[in-house]
């Protein structure tokens, strides 16, 4: 796969890194942070727009203060004798709702699922009725998150 | 926090873009523009809405490689946990620290231009934390973020 590289220059890297920081941050305080003029800086983030560096912004929901106190990292291996494993797999996988997150890679592990629940109970119901009935799956492993430590996402910018 | 519908339709709505006015999305809803402020406002307040995160193609600006990692600590009891935090916090290539129960300590997500930037990563500062064992690598091919039980 090629992907074209959108060379940033110092300016971007410190719009980019100001809206990492607070994606909330309008034209104006920007400006003021950067030490630019509005119109500059209206030009310089319309460009990573367009070039689809910045695709826009998401709200970080905390899921343990609706009563979901429980997340766990579910590590998967498929079987990769049937041909169809990994778009059966993650069509199951979608359709339950506690998933918050799919991943796949190429290692030991094949997918990995975000899952939530409000306590053990509802996590070893939605174990066993909606993750053990997956197809495909060769082994599985569960990681329980104890604490998060860090969670920005950022890019070393 | 209990949520009614309202509640539900606004999470989703900004799980998918946070970036429209609570003009536009109160349209959206059937509802006018200062209910769906207050909404989001009491969401906030309530610490539902935890915060906003920025989308950035991370490929496009040069990081091409993800990989997520399972580390174990080698002399449990005798490193610090926090000592083993603070260090790997201090990675900037490291974006997130998960404290996990089960085969691995921590989980970690890191962030490297190519594979070769990776190894260095992983060479330099990864393999060389306070009370570092074990190490499992996964390269990440494919992500999707799911609206979650709303």
């Amino acid at each position: 796969m090629y992907i074209d590289i959108f060379m940033l220059d110092d300016i971007d890297r410190r719009l980019l890194r100001l809206l990492q920081a607070d994606p909330a941050l309008g034209v104006p305080e920007l400006a003021k942070l950067a030490g630019m003029t509005p119109a500059r800086v209206t030009r310089r983030v319309e460009h990573l727009r367009e070039a689809g560096v910045l695709q826009g912004s998401q709200i970080v929901i905390d899921w343990a203060v609706l009563g979901y106190s429980v997340a766990v990292s579910l590590r998967i291996t498929l079987d990769k004798t049937v041909a169809r494993a990994f778009d059966d797999f993650l069509a199951a996988a979608r359709l339950v709702p506690e998933v918050i997150e799919i991943q796949t890679f190429l290692g030991r592990v094949d997918v990995r699922l975000s899952l939530i629940a409000r306590d053990l109970q509802d996590y070893q119901r939605i174990y066993r009725q909606d993750v053990l009935t997956l197809p495909h799956m060769a082994d599985i492993e569960a990681l329980m998150t104890v604490a998060s430590v860090k969670a920005d996402e950022s890019l070393p910018l | 926090m209990t949520l009614d519908d309202l509640d539900r339709a606004i999470l989703r709505a900004l799980s998918a873009n946070a970036d429209q006015s609570t003009g536009q999305l109160g349209q959206k809803l059937g509802l006018s523009q200062p209910a769906t402020w207050r909404r989001i406002r009491r969401l906030q307040h309530a610490g539902v809405i935890a915060g906003r995160r920025l989308v950035l193609d991370a490929a496009k600006v040069g990081f091409g490689v993800t990989v997520f990692l399972g580390v174990k600590l080698a002399t449990k009891g005798r490193i610090s946990l926090e000592d083993f935090e603070r260090a790997v916090g201090a990675i900037p290539e490291v974006q997130r620290i998960e404290h996990v129960l089960g085969l691995y300590d921590y989980r970690l997500r890191v962030v490297a231009r190519d594979l070769a930037d990776f190894e260095r990563v992983l060479r330099r500062r990864i393999m060389t934390l306070p009370g570092v064992g074990n190490v499992e690598a996964n390269v990440l091919l494919s992500e999707e973020r799911r609206p979650g039980p709303l």
